[in-house]
């Protein structure tokens, strides 16, 4: 019985804490993906009024990025953001969050060194990290295609 | 048919990303901000390997949306800009391409900063 008791302890506990990881991933996929398949159909729309695949895609971002900007000023993009986790972070909006929620929270510190300084506290590294992968690239790239 | 399943490849891509970054969040405790680096420059990687473009073609916004999408813009926007100006392009094309995205969220942000109050506190 003892056995049975310890076995069910460990049973219980194992799927504590396997549970709460199974349904944020769960809620992390439904967020996503409802996220990416808003932009595929304002993808759709941009090309239907015949922009260019390329502005199109820009457009995407911009379009996103707006929704989340206002969702975060009304201070909505918070209470869906602490459900869906990586949901709302990995997509463009996450970004974009991690932008405009630094400059509202530091806009009372002043603008150049609250909200100016501060704007990229998360984007910043985002943009230094990617910016110089590219470079690493492009002159990878570049030595390739002069060299062969 | 076509159209409808444009939508679920980008759902189900787009999704499978975010459950990626939960599985790391989850299991590795990392920070948001170490997740988002680390996927635009996985997405950089990817690109420029040549991997990123058929999940980009196959999956559409499922692969452009989540910030892999970011970083596979910067590396495609390096080729291009070399392909077209030279040597130039190395320093030029990631930061041209993604211009929109960095531009739009600056400038939203401080209205936003403008407009409303910090709900935080």
């Amino acid at each position: 019985m003892s056995v049975n008791k310890q076995k069910y302890k460990k049973y219980v506990e194992k799927s504590a804490k396997k549970s709460p990881i199974v349904k944020n991933c769960v809620k992390a996929f439904l967020v996503g993906g409802l996220i990416c398949a808003i932009g595929q159909a304002l993808m759709q729309l941009y090309m239907y009024l015949d922009i260019s695949e390329e502005v199109s895609k820009a457009l995407v971002s911009v379009s996103l990025i707006f929704i989340t900007a206002l969702l975060t000023g009304f201070g909505i993009f918070d209470n869906i953001a602490k459900h869906a986790g990586a949901g709302t972070l990995v997509p463009i909006t996450g970004f974009a969050n991690s932008v405009v929620s630094p400059a509202l929270d530091n806009k009372s510190e002043g603008w150049i060194m609250g909200l100016g300084a501060k704007i990229f506290i998360i984007a910043g590294p985002v943009i230094l990290y990617g910016t110089t992968a590219s470079v690493i690239y492009g002159v990878i790239y570049y030595l390739c295609k002069v060299l062969l | 048919m076509g159209i409808f399943l444009d939508y679920v490849y980008a759902f189900a891509v787009g999704g499978a990303f975010c459950v990626v970054a939960q599985i790391l969040i989850d299991k590795t405790k990392l920070t948001p901000a170490r997740i988002l680096v680390a996927f635009v420059v996985s997405g950089v990687v990817l690109g420029g390997m040549g991997i990123y473009k058929y999940i980009a073609d196959f999956a559409g916004a499922g692969a452009s949306v989540p910030l892999t999408g970011f970083g596979y813009a910067l590396s495609e926007g390096v080729k291009k800009a070399i392909d077209e100006k030279g040597a130039i392009g190395i320093l030029t094309g990631g930061l041209s391409a993604t211009a929109a995205g960095i531009a739009t969220s600056m400038v939203l942000a401080l209205l936003t900063a403008l407009i409303f109050k910090s709900k935080n506190k």
